[in-house]
């Protein structure tokens, strides 16, 4: 019932089955009602990751190496668990630069380089054709299969003529056709392609429900379960050395190696870099697919073991290949349904793979490989042409035939001589070359453009000396001696034993040695070098992109230049046509709040949106190019970097003159506030001085006016008490008068309207005049006065009853405050060599040395006036004060407590005889004199 | 947007974990002979520490934030 037909028609029917569900999400995308938006659709999408491989090479690998087909899907596995670190930030930079594959990711993170970009192109092609190939010789293996339903016939070897003779060519061709179809229907500035997302997920549903139905049939229905086909091959095979990893270290040396190769083809297949960030909708979905993904892994694996072993129990002998049990089982038991089941599901593994993976590649070749040397060419005029868009498709339909060709050619030259598991390992070996380039690329922000190229091609040309060469050797199109003997018969060059390196598998032998003179090289010409400012620039975009979340997204970048918003629209509309250019200007000038994009004027946002518009359609770096070619782009030049730092000294010397100055400001507000308080100290000290003033008053006011009330009330009041009251009132009249005097006295010293009579006079005769004054007094007190005046002095100029007033203060003072009885005052005069110095000391209590400043002050005595009787005005020495200090010297006590005290004044002594003229003093004097009336 | 925290440190702790879990010499410990229901204890021992892995992922990552 299998007839060519019917398995031809289900094929197409499948395929056109795909097709409708490819043109579904896009009209539905086209709507904004996305199918593909959901973290499922995503997850079932990044199993195009299972090919052809997947679905009939793993059972194949697991009947020679038993379960060392696992590591490919571990390693995913574990790397699925850092995507949240590393995958995250590549689909951030990727949405952020409108990145369209990992060759534009690679050249974008070292400053734009096209060279790279063209580099990383070809290590992609030459390094998948391998792969392709793959999935074109299990297509066509199975096709010959299914076709001779229901006997197990295994194809023949390759006989027939290439190309036109070759089925497989045919199937290479119908493959590129689908794929034209599906990817490059238009030409899209993100290049995304939702119905095509849809079209892989669903085929990963198909392919996976086709393996599971098999491994079902395998293991339920031809034998009783897990562990009846277990026992069962353990002793019909040995099975032991294939469930054991056991043997020598190369076998774990394998499985580490295998492990680490899927964990970097997980992240860098060109597929998968398309499906998993090109592709992304929304990048909260990835956080979904970190176990969804490898759920699905865990589930196509799950069968693989029961089935390999089923198939050997079952084809004894090695006649039929381990690589199509998935397909040879359903047929030897005549289930036709299934086996058609089987070979669809292999059909979409392979289609699926084989769609995306020319897709991205063309992707690749059209933006970082052709575009930009078609661009220089000067001579094909392309920059004035008017509309690219055609000749963008033309360039990817192109290359899309042209891979499939060469994968074709591939299978044709090499394909036989190794099973398919071997040939995929091949090109997971050299996508593998690009981690270094882009894990060092998005951590760490030293890695140069010369370093990545370097790394990338010391990388890539050992791969292919390693691996792919001998794939060529071991298929007889290189003579085999080139494996046994090396280059030259240099036996240190052999390829799969590089400077003797032994015991190694061929994968393990080349991971070792391309990764080590790509890591070395990258490290090492990093270190070397220093990266240019646009390296720099991109190598922080890169880098920071998670920790400033809006930086690039305003396109922060030193631009200097001139552009025309006419120029950038007709630049745009040449590759994604005219109206869709408009439109995102448009766009564009709406988003910034302007009526149309010439309104806005070509800035250095409008510039860099039309470059990332158009690196979605031809790549960063030739975008970079052709934007270039319309943007008089500035370079910074060494005057304007003088000018930019320029600036910054000088705004850097502002700030410090800011800084200055505001801390003038702080120290005049310290110094206002100060005088403030010092106001307020002398406003509150004048309040003081008027309430004891007034306090003062009263006392002397009180007892006259009792006395005189007295008086009057009793007029016959007898003499003698009325004398003594009269003398009272007489006495305290005298007090108050005085106090009087003494106030204004004050009052006028203090505000330099007193009358001064200087004259040249004689200080002795002062002291003596005073003394006699008070003689009688002390004599009273029985006080004992003692003088030690010299007879010979200057004379100094003075007013005369100024001094006579200090010195009868400073000797009723004494004579108040000495010992009784046997009270003691001295007098002194002394020369200086300036002044004449007067000491007068009494033997009294003495006086603290916190009261020695006070009783200088208005009002104020030593002692507790509260409780003690306070003995005279307490303005004595304040006027006193004020008259030496309006002399020009000086008076101050010496004392302490229980040893008496020294009152001492200096006055300054009138050098070359008296002087008569008009001092400051003496006018102020004579300007308060009798006026005028 | 998701943003680096505790979750991205809980994963990679599984990643190293599996690295230990699915590399010599806890392989070499499981590659022995023996059986388990018939079954392969190496056999065994991968799917379920896969499969622990998986489930470990999916409550690491479907946790909500607290």
């Amino acid at each position: 019932m299998l007839t060519a037909p019917v398995i031809v028609l289900a094929s197409f029917a499948y395929v056109g089955l795909l097709f409708a569900i490819a043109s579904y999400g896009d009209r539905r995308a086209d709507q904004g009602r996305s199918i593909i938006a959901n973290p499922y659709i995503y997850a079932l999408s990044l199993a195009v990751y299972c090919t052809s491989w997947t679905f009939y090479g793993s059972v194949g690998r697991a009947a020679t190496s038993g379960i060392g087909f696992l590591p490919i899907y571990l390693g995913p596995t574990l790397m699925a668990a850092l995507w949240w670190y590393v995958m995250l930030k590549i689909i951030r930079i990727s949405k952020r630069n409108r990145i369209t594959s990992i060759a534009d990711f690679i050249a974008s993170r070292y400053g734009k380089s096209q060279m790279l970009g063209g580099l990383v192109t070809i290590i992609a092609v030459v390094g998948i054709v391998p792969y392709i190939a793959l999935q074109l010789k299990a297509i066509s293996n199975t096709f010959s299969i299914v076709l001779r339903y229901p006997d197990v016939v295994m194809p023949a070897k390759h006989g027939a003529p290439l190309f036109l003779g070759d089925n497989t060519f045919y199937i290479a061709m119908l493959l590129a056709a689908f794929t034209i179809l599906f990817g490059t229907r238009h030409l899209d500035a993100t290049e995304r392609h939702e119905g095509l997302v849809a079209a892989v997920a669903f085929e990963s549903l198909v392919k996976l429900l086709a393996f599971i139905a098999v491994g079902l049939f395998v293991t339920f229905w031809m034998y009783d379960g897990f562990g009846d086909i277990f026992s069962r091959a353990a002793e019909a095979v040995d099975t032991s050395a294939m469930l054991m990893l056991g043997g020598g270290t190369g076998d774990y040396a394998s499985w580490g190696s295998l492990t680490l190769l899927s964990m970097a083809a997980i992240m860098f297949l060109p597929r998968q870099f398309q499906v998993t960030v090109v592709e992304n909708v929304d990048e909260r979905h990835l956080n979904k697919a970190i176990w969804l993904f490898p759920l699905y892994l865990l589930a196509i694996n799950l069968f693989v073991l029961p089935i390999s072993f089923g198939g050997l129990l079952h084809f004894p002998g090695a006649a039929v290949d381990a690589d199509t049990f998935v397909l040879t089982l359903p047929i030897s038991e005549g289930n036709a349904w299934l086996a058609l089941f089987a070979f669809i599901g292999g059909l979409s593994a392979a289609t699926g793979m084989v769609i995306v993976e020319t897709i991205a590649l063309s992707t690749m070749v059209c933006n970082d490989l052709l575009m930009p040397v078609l661009l220089r060419m000067k001579a094909l005029r392309l920059t004035e042409r008017r509309d690219l868009s055609g000749l963008l498709l033309g360039i990817r339909r192109g290359a899309i035939v042209l891979i499939l060709v060469m994968g074709y050619l591939y299978f044709y030259l090499a394909g036989e001589a190794y099973a398919l598991v071997s040939i995929g390992l091949i090109s997971f070996a050299a996508v593998a070359q690009f981690a270094p380039a882009i894990i060092g690329g998005i951590f760490w922000k030293g890695g140069t453009r010369n370093a990545a190229m370097s790394g990338l091609a010391a990388g890539f040309m050992v791969w292919a000396y390693t691996l792919l060469l001998p794939s060529f050797a071991k298929s007889g199109w290189l003579p085999i001696t080139f494996l046994s003997e090396g280059v030259l018969g240099v036996e240190l060059l052999r390829p799969q034993q590089l400077f003797g390196l032994q015991g190694l598998d061929d994968i393990t032998h080349c991971l070792f040695w391309s990764m080590l003179a790509n890591i070395g090289c990258y490290i090492g010409v990093s270190l070397l070098g220093r990266p240019s400012a646009d390296e720099h620039r991109q190598a922080t975009l890169f880098v920071d992109v998670l920790r400033h979340p809006s930086a690039a997204a305003h396109g922060s970048r030193f631009w200097r230049g001139s552009a025309s918003v006419e120029d950038l629209q007709r630049l745009l509309g040449r590759f994604i046509g005219p109206e869709r250019a408009r439109d995102a200007f448009a766009a564009f000038a709406r988003s910034r709040g302007a009526d149309s994009p010439a309104a806005l004027g070509a800035d250095a946002a409008l510039v860099h949106y039309a470059e990332s518009l158009l690196a979605g359609a031809i790549g960063n770096a030739s975008a970079r190019v052709m934007v270039a070619s319309v943007v008089e782009e500035e370079p910074l030049g060494l005057d304007e970097v003088m000018n930019i730092i320029d600036e910054a000294s000088q705004v850097l010397a502002y700030s410090r003159q800011l800084e200055l100055k505001s801390r003038e400001l702080e120290t005049a507000t310290e110094e206002l506030r100060s005088a403030n308080q010092r106001l307020q100290e002398l406003d509150r000290l004048k309040d003081d001085f008027i309430s004891t003033v007034t306090h003062e008053l009263r006392t002397p006011l009180t007892s006259i006016r009792a006395f005189s009330e007295i008086l009057n009330d009793n007029p016959r009041l007898d003499d003698a008490q009325r004398n003594k009251f009269l003398a009272i009132i007489i006495k305290e009249s005298e007090r108050l008068t005085r106090l009087i005097n003494q106030v204004l006295d004050l009052a006028k010293i203090e505000s330099g309207n007193a009358e001064w009579h200087t004259s040249e006079i004689d200080l002795r005769e002062v002291i003596e005049d005073s003394i006699a004054e008070v003689s009688q007094l002390l004599k009273d007190q029985g006080i004992h006065l003692e003088t030690r005046l010299p007879l010979e002095l200057p004379a100094i100029l003075a007013d005369r009853d100024r001094l006579l007033q200090v010195m009868l203060n400073l000797l009723s003072n004494a004579a108040k405050f000495c010992d009784r009885p046997g009270g003691r005052i001295t007098v002194g005069l002394a020369r200086q060599r300036h002044y004449l110095r007067v000491d007068v000391t009494d033997n009294g209590a003495g006086i603290g040395e916190a009261d020695q400043e006070i009783i200088f002050e208005k009002f104020r005595q030593a002692g507790d006036t509260l409780t003690q009787k306070p003995r005279g005005s307490g303005l004595g020495l304040a006027i006193s004060r004020q008259i030496i200090n309006h002399f020009g010297g000086r008076l101050w006590v010496k004392s302490r407590r229980g040893e008496g005290s020294t009152f001492s004044f200096t006055v300054p002594i009138q050098h070359g005889g008296p002087v008569w003229g008009p001092t400051a003093d003496w006018v102020a004097g004579t300007a308060v004199g009798p006026r005028a009336p | 947007m998701i943003r680096p925290s505790i979750k991205g440190q809980r994963l990679v702790a599984l990643f190293l974990l599996g690295l230990l879990l699915f590399n010599y010499p806890l392989l070499d410990l499981f590659g022995g002979p023996g059986r388990l229901f018939g079954i392969p204890v190496l056999y065994v021992y991968v799917f379920s520490v896969w499969a622990l892995m998986i489930v470990l992922m999916a409550i690491v990552v479907e946790k909500r934030d607290d």
